[in-house]
């Protein structure tokens, strides 16, 4: 399964809540707001490193950029642009989206 | 693949448009088909012809038009979001005694089936919202 | 189109399910989501709800939204049988975490912990959240 985030961890529990739900072998795209999640020093830094080992953790390149974000994207996030995003859906046998 | 796209926040407020539109230009590059985008809750406002943002910014309701018109796209605004937000076509306006209408070139207003009928047809269905 | 109408008749049944997520009232999104899942009734599909985070609130008991002028859905949580439509799943943790249980619902549920919720959401082949 693909899941999909787009909150700031700082402003709603929707990267917490996504990653204790997130099963061994699934991944998580960051995108919009949720992309600070993927970011060195952010509040959630230690959460996204414990889920690593089992859930990939992708970000959405342009959403980085866009806030000024892409050089301090943590070691072992994917950064995609939209083609990426597009493959990821349809690679996962289904998504969800973290509103 | 056939994709289907659910769009749930309205214009400029939000990014979930711009992500929206975004992924289904990305989805049709890539030689997907993008059976139907699904206007809900504030997402309907995407539809209005109305919409006039300032010169140097994108156009988000005339890009979906022309993406539509371009790649024949269904999108559909649903119809109880719609009305409750004072979005009309034509025919609503007639049927409602409204003075005019405000629904945008490539756009239609339909009933929440079609969203429902576009998981069950679609591989995949991605939701933008807040 | 003609894989389609086959399809249709064929008596596609896909897995549906609506998260929810959100408190009511505060927003729309508990109440247009609720409209989602009656249309979906009419299509046949197996369709289940999840209750999650804030989500829980809207099915408490001892709702009247008299003083704040908006309807009321409460009831139609407890109307959901009627449409064929009985799997409410509520997250326990979510419960835990706002000092409820199951007794504080308006409506018959199954209590489910976090790691069987995202069992049945891996199963699903629609994701809806709202």
């Amino acid at each position: 399964m693909l899941h999909i985030v787009n909150k700031s961890p700082s402003e709603r529990n929707s990267v917490d809540t996504c990653l204790g739900h997130a099963k061994d072998g699934s991944a998580v795209l960051l995108i919009e707001d949720a992309v600070y999640a993927a970011t060195a020093g952010n509040m959630s830094e230690a959460k996204v490193k414990a889920a690593m080992p089992n859930v990939k953790v992708y970000a959405l390149g342009p959403d980085l950029a866009a806030r000024g974000m892409s050089a301090r994207v943590l070691d072992g996030v994917n950064v995609v642009d939209y083609g990426g995003f597009v493959d990821l859906v349809a690679e996962h046998s289904n998504c969800q989206s973290w509103l | 693949m056939k994709f289907g796209i659910l769009v749930n926040e309205g214009p400029y407020q939000h990014q979930a448009s711009d992500s929206a539109y975004l992924f289904a230009k990305a989805c049709l590059a890539k030689g997907h088909e993008i059976f139907r985008v699904f206007f809900y809750h504030d997402g309907v406002n995407n539809a209005s012809r109305l919409t006039v943002p300032p010169a140097d910014d994108r156009h988000i309701v005339n890009r979906w038009s022309a993406l539509a018109q371009e790649h024949n796209l269904d999108l559909v605004v649903c119809i109880a979001a719609a009305q409750r937000r004072g979005m009309m076509d034509d025919n609503e306006a007639k049927r409602q005694g409204k003075d005019a209408s405000n629904i945008a070139p490539a756009f239609r207003i339909s009933g929440l089936g079609q969203l429902v009928e576009a998981g069950i047809q679609c591989d995949r269905l991605v939701t933008f919202g807040d | 189109m003609s894989d389609e109408m086959d399809m249709e008749e064929g008596g596609t049944i896909k897995k549906f399910m609506f998260v929810n997520r959100k408190a009511p009232y505060g927003t729309i999104y508990a109440l247009e989501s609720l409209e989602v899942v009656l249309i979906s009734a009419a299509f046949e599909q197996d369709v289940s709800l999840a209750f999650i985070d804030d989500g829980v609130y809207q099915l408490m008991k001892n709702i009247n939204t008299d003083g704040i002028e908006m309807k009321s859905f409460s009831k139609t949580y407890r109307a959901l049988e009627g449409y064929d439509i009985e799997k409410l799943y509520v997250e326990r943790e979510s419960l835990e975490a706002r000092g409820l249980s199951e007794d504080d619902l308006v409506v018959d549920v199954q209590v489910v912990g976090a790691a069987e919720m995202a069992d049945l959401m891996n199963e699903q082949d629609v994701v809806l959240s709202f």
